[in-house]
């Protein structure tokens, strides 16, 4: 088209203008893949920390734990009783004797405890999976030289028994039982406190309340609050429910509490501390779903003598309802992975039992997490490797609930 | 509201109405005569859907709109504080210039302004014969648990009708129905609006002047005054205003000199 001459008065200026918009796709492109990088960059070091060869060295060899030329895994359940009780501290085996005498446990109960108790292996060093897959020969060198006597095994640290444990000073027997349990019974309350009160706000403010100044002071104040940092949520929920409201958030007023929970720092506190940060999200995508929905529906719906009332919900809320449930959805997501509020409310940064209603004491993914890293010990931080997979995967299951809700309800009519 | 001799099916008196301080029509005087078409023509922007509007209270839902005035219906100025405007809605009935469907089946979309009426009859024959009068019946009575969306534009348009006829009520009030159809939907809906008028009082907003010609007892010219509000320009039997009309802007527009 280079031969048609450009009418006079306009520039002849078309290839600058395929320029400058080549130049930007070209830069959105960058920062797209800047962005994947990260990602990726994510992902591997987690992986690299949460597999990776371990050396395990007990502290007394099997071996020389069998009697009578039968080794150890081949013992009877007397024998290995035995063996127990001569290893370990006699307090320890009454403890132990007293939960469930050792004649009803089974062969392999006492064979574990014997191995936990009295060989007591122990990771003496670990690599990354890097290393593990790159820098194999070496590895096997350096345990060769350093650790004689130790056995060296692939190990991935996040496993059945992790996720069946609860929390333990050891790293080689802690797990996430308590953290991940903790971490859902937080959510639920703060999902339980935040989705109807946020849901109703948002209705309010979208079909009642009018254009006055007040209501958009209010709506005004709820769009700055979603972007107030966690941490004041936490100083708030400290102030509120973890002091103000203590007869009930410990369960007080239930009657009589664990001395340890009783001065409010329960998982009601944390729960309802997280509501209160993701009420304001909750509140704004609810109002994008419901101002989503056409207003000829509502307009149909009043011409046929309904009431505002039977309009919203018969007509408002189920065309809002994917879009309020996806909100919610990854505003949960938030509060799953918040920390610093969780610290100020009270989390426990150690527990080894399992919550069991609102008013025991917790921690949380995020916060044992935390905690794990900054430990000292190398193993820690495999197991915090592992603990954040369990995290992004819970988080990954939430997000895939929301797209499925939000794909279901739509293709309803 | 109680029951008098009244001739009139609904009549608006020294009505204006307001968008906030703008005054968007002016001193509306017009009867609506009982089980007539009535239909309301004027260039854009003189305010016909305005008023059709007034006539059940549907502009109730723009916050800034206001009215003053009366539109007596049956004896009663529905605009008085002791009116609710959802008793008004549900005996003056409306039908949109877009087809409005519910997202629901074709048979909920008939039977749920009936049901939440608190309607005690058998809802099948209901949905049935509102589909029959709305001139559906036939295209649809094997798919009726099919969502009101699937259906045409022209399909569409006739289920809000037999939604609308579903309710029972005494006027339908309609703002452009075939503006957004082909002229054979049209056809189909000025054909039905004939057979409605056996039973309901119609009011149409229309952009189509064959149209009023076509199908309308009456016709209400409106224009824009001097001051950019609506005027009720002249209103008589269809025939006189498109044959003889009074006023030479009414000529004017019929004739398409302006507008």
């Amino acid at each position: 088209m280079t031969q048609i001459k450009e009418k006079e008065g306009f520039a002849d200026n078309l290839p600058q203008r395929h320029r400058s918009g080549g130049f930007w796709s070209r830069l959105f492109q960058i920062s797209t893949g800047v962005g994947i990088v990260a990602l990726i960059a994510l992902l591997l070091n987690i992986t690299n920390s949460a597999f990776g060869y371990v050396a395990t060295e007990n502290k007394i060899d099997p071996e020389t734990l069998a009697i009578n030329g039968i080794p150890l895994e081949q013992l009877h359940p007397i024998d290995l009783t035995y063996i127990l009780e001569q290893n370990v501290s006699a307090g320890f085996f009454r403890a132990q004797n007293n939960e469930k005498p050792f004649e009803e446990r089974t062969r392999e109960e006492i064979y574990d405890l014997v191995i936990e108790r009295v060989v007591e292996p122990e990771a003496a060093a670990t690599w990354s999976l890097f290393d593990s897959l790159v820098h194999k020969d070496k590895i096997n060198a350096e345990v060769a030289e350093k650790y004689p006597n130790a056995e060296l095994s692939f190990q991935s640290w996040i496993n059945g028994s992790f996720l069946l444990s609860p929390q333990s000073a050891d790293p080689e027997r802690a797990g996430v039982r308590t953290a991940v349990l903790g971490s859902l019974w937080v959510v639920t309350i703060t999902l339980l406190f935040a989705f109807p009160m946020g849901v109703g706000a948002a209705i309010y403010l979208e079909e009642y309340a009018g254009d006055k100044w007040f209501n958009r002071l209010i709506q005004t104040n709820i769009n700055n609050l979603a972007g107030v940092p966690s941490i004041i949520y936490g100083i708030l929920g400290l102030a509120i429910f973890v002091r103000g409201m203590e007869p009930i958030t410990s369960g007080a007023f239930l009657g009589p509490v664990d001395p340890t929970t009783a001065n409010g720092r329960t998982i009601l506190s944390a729960g309802l501390t997280l509501g209160l940060l993701i009420l304001p999200l909750v509140i704004i995508n609810a109002q994008e779903a419901i101002r989503a929905v056409p207003g000829s529906l509502r307009q149909a719906s009043f011409g046929l003598g309904a009431t505002k009332w039977q309009t919203i919900w018969h007509h408002v809320l189920p065309n809002a309802i994917p879009g309020i449930l996806t909100g919610t959805i990854l505003a949960v997501s938030r509060a799953l992975g918040e920390t610093a509020p969780l610290v100020v409310v009270g989390a426990s940064t150690f527990i080894t039992f399992d919550p069991t209603s609102p008013f025991s004491k917790f921690t949380t993914l995020p916060i044992q997490i935390y905690q794990w890293t900054s430990r000292p010990q190398d193993e820690f931080r495999n197991i915090a490797a592992a603990a954040i997979i369990v995290l992004l995967i819970i988080l990954l299951s939430l997000n895939v609930v929301a797209v499925y809700l939000r794909n279901r309800y739509s293709q309803k009519i | 509201m109680t029951e008098n001799k009244i001739t009139y099916a609904i009549e608006a008196a020294d009505l204006n109405l307001y968008y906030g301080e703008t005054l968007a029509v002016r001193d509306i005087d017009m009867q609506i005569e009982k089980q007539k078409i009535t239909a309301m023509i004027g260039p854009s922007g003189c305010g016909k859907s305005t008023v059709l509007r007034a006539f059940n209270r549907m502009n109730d839902l723009i916050p800034s709109a206001h009215a003053t005035g009366s539109v007596l219906y049956h004896g009663k100025d529905i605009y008085d504080e002791d009116v609710d405007p959802v008793e008004v809605r549900r005996r003056i009935g409306m039908v949109f210039q877009k087809p409005n469907p519910f997202p629901k089946s074709i048979f909920d979309n008939v039977a749920w302004g009936a049901q939440i009426n608190g309607y005690q009859g058998n809802m099948d024959e209901l949905v049935e014969e509102s589909l029959r009068d709305a001139a559906l019946w036939d295209e649809v009575k094997d798919k009726l648990d099919k969502s009101g969306l699937s259906l045409s534009g022209g399909q569409q348009q006739r289920l809000c009708i037999a939604r609308t006829i579903a309710v029972k009520p005494d006027i339908i009030l309609m703002d452009e129905p075939a503006s957004a159809l082909d002229p054979i939907a049209t056809l189909k809906i000025e054909d039905l609006m004939h057979e409605l008028a056996k039973e309901f009082t119609i009011i149409v907003v229309t952009h189509n002047m064959q149209q009023a010609a076509r199908v309308s007892d009456f016709t209400a010219f409106f224009n824009l005054g001097e001051d950019h509000a609506g005027v009720l320009e002249e209103y008589d039997v269809t025939s006189n205003i498109f044959t003889n009309p009074k006023k030479k802007t009414t000529e004017d527009y019929i004739t398409g000199r302006f507008g």
